[in-house]
């Protein structure tokens, strides 16, 4: 058989190739023969199941996904650099806004960090550490709530959104009630918290309570014995405890794999070694029993929220300390969180120096001695470590958040990989990732 | 765009300009474009408390070329920038685009090197929604008042006259650091 | 790599007090023009924590015990490889040379002692006032096994921003040191595809550095200028 190309042809300035072409037959032929299937598809930055701007690339063979890798990155923020130009107060404010729905968590990670680094950790009110507690027990449930009905929503379960996004109303209007806000709360501030519960917010707790009580059922009867649901969920995303260690998974995937870890319980914080809870695993390393760690943990959460409420003292929600503790008493007014009345009459009438001092507190910040700490929380998604460092100064020098969705998210490859198309969004969605704690 | 350009100015442009606009408005279709915080409330406004059904939007699209609203929830990175401009490029003719949020709109508290200060760098905007996150029921304001704007735009010559219109004022504007009174 | 400082593509030598990353000037972070606060010649070194000395309390001993005999038998000389040991603020911190950081992972990970099995990934931090050792990386490392958590650290030259990866010993790291290149432009050598991670791929520089700016632009409201936040008056 005679090649279909011309020979090379020498010339005095160097080879010159001719191409006389080839027969098309010959390529379609040759194409067929390889029987090569393989196409890249590429979902997202923009695709209505990924969990936000996670971008996919999936190489796949017919059905089955040979290759899958994560772009990341399209929700960068620079929260960290932003950090490293306000105040160790004003840090809250920002860490609120990575991980949007466990605001909670980023902050009391960070103000742990902060109180960690001025010494401070022993003269947190007990209030102030039992509210943060118990805030960051709803947040847990709004997080998984969240969770559940946007990756029920992602099977194509829609009445399963529904219902998560109408009991996470619920915990959003007692975050309302305590904070003010809906979302991004900075409400837990180094030292303490930015105020005290209002009037008949304990009333309302106990009654959101009783409420989910009787609403978490409904989940089990909706999904967890649905044959379509599990069919779905079962043996997806399978990642043993093997691979989780390997990959740094944590929270309910390395769970999932009949790992009880949990820094609750492993390295408590905020004196969970004193709340009566269970840490849920399961052994089938698949999406479905991540999901069904999560219904758990958010039983488990009511339980430490009523416990939450039993414990509660009255007292301050503030250090002590004039030189840490944000100087003005805040209060709700009818356009929102503000300093109280009384509290500018006094530095505006009768004490310079309160004037002084206030002024001095809130534009210039405290001094936070050098050095460097790291504090974790268990934060719905996994271990959310706050690595903080100070040069003396009143700016953090450099905060860096190790997010749980991210590290979770390098898990997706080896989830996906070998499994089907459909597969994927269902190992995406059981992982959980918030594109916000993924890029920072 | 269709025969309803071409129409003569008078009464049967003005009747086909209701009429038009009256079921465009009563039938957006919104592109799911959420980025942030902001996606989440968006998410909340279609969920069952806030129903964003009783306005004929529940269904957000997934694929742009259904859609012919685009809802920027969020705040736009420099790396998703392109990205928003081709999703943009693609919704069909005519498209509005609410800027949901103070990062959207201006880069609000994240003034620095990963974000664009505001999207209106990138597509043109019709409603600029502050907040952060704007409130559900902030959100469905944002929407009626995306309809009455729907409701009332001009086609054919009248709409190259409303676009002259609008230029000439915008060049005519005072600009912000010179206005005086309640706007300053 | 020797231990003499030659050039500026070696680590500086330690200091017994804890390196100084900067010193602070004033008071009220007026550098430009008059400081009439009369602070102005108030001039303060910072320092990080120095190294402590035995006993470090607790667990700690029993770790750095473990670690050196463990690295001792497999014929490293531990202070080669450990140059400082800081406990500050109950917290162990492990001052490693980076051509030593893969080995020390290593026996970190597997010697039974020891197991700290989970990394949390690495955080650089770039001290420009720190010379000779301008970028640090930190990698924190929980045993869930002992239920203990100890910090490495790792610090470059600037001219020279290499050191090990630690994909091979703890594959979590892929997308951590990814990150830690894309912000602070630090080369981990071995890492499987060292690209930027959050950064679009064209993009210019590694903006969580200190000299890189924060790339705020003036925002105008109600009539007047405010500055970005870099910008504006700091505190020192």
């Amino acid at each position: 058989m005679t090649t279909p190309h011309a020979t090379p042809r020498a010339t005095t300035e160097g080879t010159v190739y001719t191409v006389t072409g080839g027969d098309w037959d010959e390529i379609v032929e040759n194409a067929a023969a390889s029987d090569d299937e393989r196409i890249i598809v590429n979902m997202g930055p923009q695709h209505p199941s990924t969990h936000g701007v996670l971008r996919l690339i999936l190489e796949i063979d017919g059905e089955t996904v040979t290759e899958a890798r994560c772009g990341i990155g399209y929700l960068h923020t620079g929260i960290e650099k932003n950090l490293e130009f306000r105040s160790w107060t004003q840090g809250t404010t920002f860490v609120t806004r990575m991980d949007y729905l466990t605001p909670f968590f980023n902050e009391t990670a960070y103000c742990l960090g902060v109180e960690k680094l001025l010494g401070i950790e022993d003269q947190i009110p007990d209030r102030a550490t039992v509210l943060r507690v118990l805030l960051m027990e709803l947040n847990r449930l709004s997080s998984h709530l969240v969770c559940i009905a946007t990756g029920g929503m992602e099977l194509g379960a829609t009445t399963i959104m529904i219902y998560g996004f109408r009991d996470r109303e619920l915990v959003l209007d007692l975050f309302e009630l305590i904070t003010g806000l809906r979302m991004n709360h900075a409400f837990v501030r180094p030292g303490g918290l930015a105020q005290d519960l209002p009037p008949g917010a304990v009333d309302q707790l106990r009654e959101f309570v009783k409420t989910m009580k009787k609403n978490l059922p409904e989940y089990d009867a909706l999904a967890t014995g649905n044959p379509i649901f599990k069919a779905r969920m079962q043996d997806v995303g399978y990642l043993d405890l093997t691979g989780c260690m390997a990959l740094g998974a944590t929270g309910p995937i390395l769970r999932s794999a009949g790992l009880p870890h949990d820094l609750r319980k492993t390295d408590p914080y905020c004196g969970y070694e004193t709340y009566d809870f269970e840490v849920p695993t399961a052994d089938s390393c698949d999406a479905y029993g991540r999901f069904l760690i999560r219904l758990e943990e958010m039983r488990q959460s009511l339980r430490i929220i009523e416990q939450c409420i039993d414990r509660l003292e009255p007292g301050p929600v503030m250090v002590a300390d004039k030189k840490i503790a944000w100087p003005a008493q805040l209060a709700l007014g009818p356009d929102g969180l503000g300093n109280s009345l009384d509290h500018i009459k006094k530095i505006m009438g009768t004490s310079m120096e309160a004037l002084i001092h206030h002024f001095k507190l809130v534009t210039e910040g405290f001094r936070v001695p050098v050095g460097q700490a790291y504090t974790a929380v268990e934060s719905p998604k996994g271990e959310l470590g706050v690595h903080v460092v100070s040069d003396g100064g009143t700016r953090p020098y450099r905060v860096h958040f190790r997010d749980p969705s991210f590290t979770n998210l390098q898990a997706m490859a080896a989830m996906c990989e070998g499994g089907q198309v459909a597969d994927v969004i269902v190992a995406v969605a059981s992982i959980d990732p918030v594109m916000g704690g993924v890029d920072r | 765009m269709g025969l309803e350009e071409k129409l003569p100015s008078g009464f049967v442009l003005t009747t086909v300009e209701q009429a038009a606009g009256w079921v465009r408005k009563s039938s957006v279709f919104p592109a799911t474009f959420g980025l942030a915080c902001c996606a989440i409330e968006m998410m909340t406004t279609g969920a069952g408390r806030y129903d964003l059904a009783r306005f004929g939007m529940e269904v957000f699209r997934g694929s742009p070329r259904q859609a012919d609203l685009m809802i920027v929830a969020g705040r736009v990175s420099q790396k998703m920038a392109p990205v928003l401009r081709q999703v943009y490029d693609q919704m069909p003719n005519p498209k509005w685009v609410i800027s949901m949020g103070v990062c959207a709109s201006s880069g609000g508290m994240f003034n620095n090197y990963a974000i664009v200060q505001g999207v209106d760098h990138i597509v043109p905007v019709d409603i600029y929604l502050p907040g952060c996150p704007p409130r559900p029921e902030m959100l469905m304001d944002a929407i009626l008042k995306l309809h009455q704007k729907i409701q009332g735009s001009k086609l054919g010559v009248n709409a190259e006259e409303a676009a002259r219109e609008a230029e000439e004022a915008a060049l005519n504007a005072l600009p912000l650091i010179e206005m005086k009174g309640l706007m300053r | 790599m020797s231990d003499e400082h030659n050039g500026s593509s070696v680590p500086a030598p330690r200091d017994e007090h804890g390196e100084v990353i900067g010193v602070r000037r004033g008071m009220f972070g007026a550098n430009n023009g008059g400081d009439t606060s009369g602070y102005g010649g108030l001039v303060r070194t910072v320092a990080l924590p120095g190294a402590s000395s035995r006993p470090y309390g607790g667990w700690f001993d029993e770790v750095a015990d473990e670690l050196e005999g463990a690295l001792e038998e497999q014929g490293l000389v531990p202070e080669n490889a450990i140059e400082k040991t800081v406990v500050d603020r109950d917290e162990l911190t492990f001052h490693i040379a980076r051509e030593h950081l893969v080995n020390v992972a290593k026996t970190l990970r597997d010697d039974p002692a020891l197991r700290f099995e989970l990394c949390t990934g690495v955080s650089g931090v770039h001290f420009p006032g720190d010379k000779g050792r301008e970028l640090h990386a930190v990698y924190h490392l929980r045993s869930l096994t002992h239920g203990r958590l100890i910090r490495v650290e790792v610090s470059t030259p600037d001219e020279d921003r290499h050191l090990p990866s630690l994909v091979p010993v703890y594959p979590t790291n892929d997308w951590h040191e990814r990150e830690a290149y894309d912000f602070f432009g630090l080369v981990f050598d071995g890492h499987p595809a060292l690209t930027r991670i959050m950064m679009p791929d064209d993009w210019q520089g590694f903006p969580q550095r200190k000299d890189y700016p924060l790339g705020g632009i003036p925002v105008e409201y109600k009539g007047a200028q405010i500055p970005a936040p870099d910008q504006r008056r700091s505190y020192s």
